[in-house]
């Protein structure tokens, strides 16, 4: 069923060397474009070093990243650096948060527009009118990213100072400024309250359905993994070891025996 | 206390400490963002006087009046040593990027040297006459003996400047580039800043604001020499280490203490004390604030 839809993310036998230590081992993977799917597993599985792998923070020992982007010709992603990954169309948030603290909330989603606008060092010096409509565009388009996340009453204030949950919903709204079409979350519900949860639960749910925009998350969060996403991956020190619908995952006696270890009694 | 002597001193003060703020400014700029000490800033800075020299002469035998000749070997230098300080950053700390930090720091002492012996061989090692390109305004002569027009131009020049580099890290996307790359430089990549650029452009910008100081000073001093750029340089780096390295306020803060500091020490004890006063302020400042005086300490996430 789901292969009718249209790849997006392709990912095939990606493997992480560090020295003699293996973090990432041939994982393969395919997120379709309008899903949200998660990634999932014990601490150290290597789920972040994947996510470092195609966001363009390592290079992979081997394996291939493949965007498919609609209608346009497919790209490989090993070994580009960050910025060009951005470019491609992927976003990413991190696990602990990293905005930039010292600048205000609106200039961290505009600083995530400047890829998508065109003024070099020079236009951006002189300010002739093109660059200030550009500027004026960024701007406006800013603001709506951040009424979507529901952050527009800080727009002005110092990203450092916004609760936590808020910076949060911040650095998503960065992610959603480069325009994306796949954004990647680290964890997004680390460390919030059960009602900070449900209120991003629904901001991912909303990001997919009105941006049309697919997602692959990292999640500890199991109801919230559970409720959202299909299909869920599963990963054991560096393999994956499942993958399938919610339903699927939960039965599944590997992915049970990675997070509570091996039954001992007969 | 003499109050013209006093206030003769503050403003030969103000105008050193506002160079020293001009060169310190792009040891700050490049700490920040790469935490590199750039050791052949202080180069870069004589070979923007150099390079004003030698367009000053031609110029003078074509004949062109001072404060033309002035502008035009002004732009030329800046030209030229924006060129160097791209090339510097290209071939000798790009290649390095991601290597441990001594690495581009023994590059930079590298740089450094061969610089220097490149102009000592290339052009002299004497003490070359600068001419005095700022002329004498009519307007100044009632306060001349307090404060010259050289120094008026110096102090104009670099506060225009230090406002035009406000702006531009304040106000325009380049500016917020580097900001972000000051902040965070790999989630600065992963916005999709092209952050080799950026650090390309800080070592553009450090380079253009070393060559102005050596404009200045050069016709202010009136000789340049192939090691005018290794004291200047010190001096600079200590009024960033002072100001805390990597604030750009802290930058000029520290510029101008250590051009009073200098000025008084020179004026009210003997000139044999300008730079031993200077230092003892770094040593005293690093033991009391060891980030310097608006500098932040950097915590170390793992």
């Amino acid at each position: 069923m789901t292969d009718k839809k249209h790849k997006l993310l392709e990912v095939k036998g990606l493997t992480m060397d560090f020295g003699g230590l293996r973090a990432v081992d041939s994982v393969s993977l395919t997120v379709h474009e309008g899903e949200i799917a998660a990634l999932i597993g014990p601490n150290g599985a290597g789920k972040t070093t994947f996510f470092n792998c195609v966001t363009g923070i390592y290079t992979p020992t081997s394996g291939d990243i493949l965007l498919h982007p609609k209608g346009l010709a497919t790209r490989r992603l090993n070994g580009l650096k960050p910025n060009k990954v951005t470019e491609m169309g992927l976003a990413r948030t991190f696990q602990n948060i990293r905005l930039f603290s010292g600048m205000t909330v609106l200039e961290n989603v505009m600083i995530g527009r400047h890829c998508r606008t065109y003024s070099g060092i020079f236009r951006s010096i002189i300010r002739n009118r093109s660059v200030r409509e550009e500027e004026q565009e960024i701007v406006e388009t800013s603001y709506r990213l951040l009424e979507k996340v529901g952050l527009e009453k800080f727009v002005n204030e110092f990203a450092r100072n916004l609760p936590y949950g808020a910076q949060r919903r911040l650095e998503i709204a960065r992610a959603l400024a480069t325009d994306p079409l796949l954004l990647l979350l680290d964890e997004p519900a680390a460390g919030m309250n059960p009602y900070e949860t449900s209120e991003l639960d629904q901001l991912i749910c909303r990001i997919s359905e009105e941006e049309q925009i697919a997602i692959l998350l990292i999640e500890h969060d199991m109801k919230l993994v559970m409720k959202i996403s299909n299909p869920i991956f599963v990963m054991e020190y560096g393999k994956k070891i499942a993958q399938g619908s919610p339903l699927e995952i939960r039965d599944n006696p590997k992915v049970i025996e990675a997070y509570l270890g091996e039954e001992v009694d007969a | 206390m003499d109050m013209e002597y006093f206030l003769e001193l503050f403003f030969s003060g103000l105008t050193r400490g506002s160079i020293y703020a001009l060169i310190a400014l792009g040891y700050t700029m490049v700490y920040g963002i790469i935490q590199l000490i750039n050791f052949a800033h202080g180069e870069i800075y004589m070979i923007g006087a150099f390079v004003a020299l030698i367009v000053a002469g031609v110029c003078t035998i074509y004949g062109l009046s001072g404060f033309a000749i002035l502008i035009l070997a002004a732009a030329i230098a800046i030209l030229y040593a924006a060129a160097y300080g791209y090339t510097l950053e290209k071939i000798a700390y790009r290649p390095l990027r991601g290597s441990p930090r001594l690495s581009p720091l023994i590059s930079a002492i590298g740089m450094s040297i061969f610089l220097q012996n490149y102009v000592l061989l290339a052009q002299t090692p004497d003490y070359l006459p600068f001419p005095r390109l700022i002329p004498s305004f009519a307007f100044m002569d009632p306060v001349a003996h307090i404060i010259g027009s050289a120094e008026l131009v110096i102090l104009v020049t670099t506060l225009v400047t230090m406002v035009l580099l406000t702006l531009l890290i304040k106000k325009t996307r380049v500016g917020k580039a580097m900001r972000a790359t000051q902040q965070d430089l790999s989630m600065a990549r992963l916005v999709g800043i092209n952050v080799d650029r950026v650090i390309s452009l800080t070592f553009v910008i450090g380079s253009v604001l070393a060559a102005i100081g050596g404009v200045l000073v050069a016709s202010y001093i009136g000789q340049v020499n192939f090691y005018i750029g290794f004291l200047a340089g010190v001096k600079a780096f200590t009024a960033a280490v002072l100001g805390g390295i990597g604030s750009i306020p802290g930058a000029v803060l520290g510029g101008l203490i250590i051009g009073w500091s200098e000025s008084f020490a020179a004026g009210y004890f003997s000139s044999d004390y300008e730079d031993i006063l200077t230092f003892v302020l770094l040593v005293v400042i690093l033991i009391v604030r060891p980030a310097g005086i608006l500098g932040k300490v950097r915590k170390q996430k793992v």
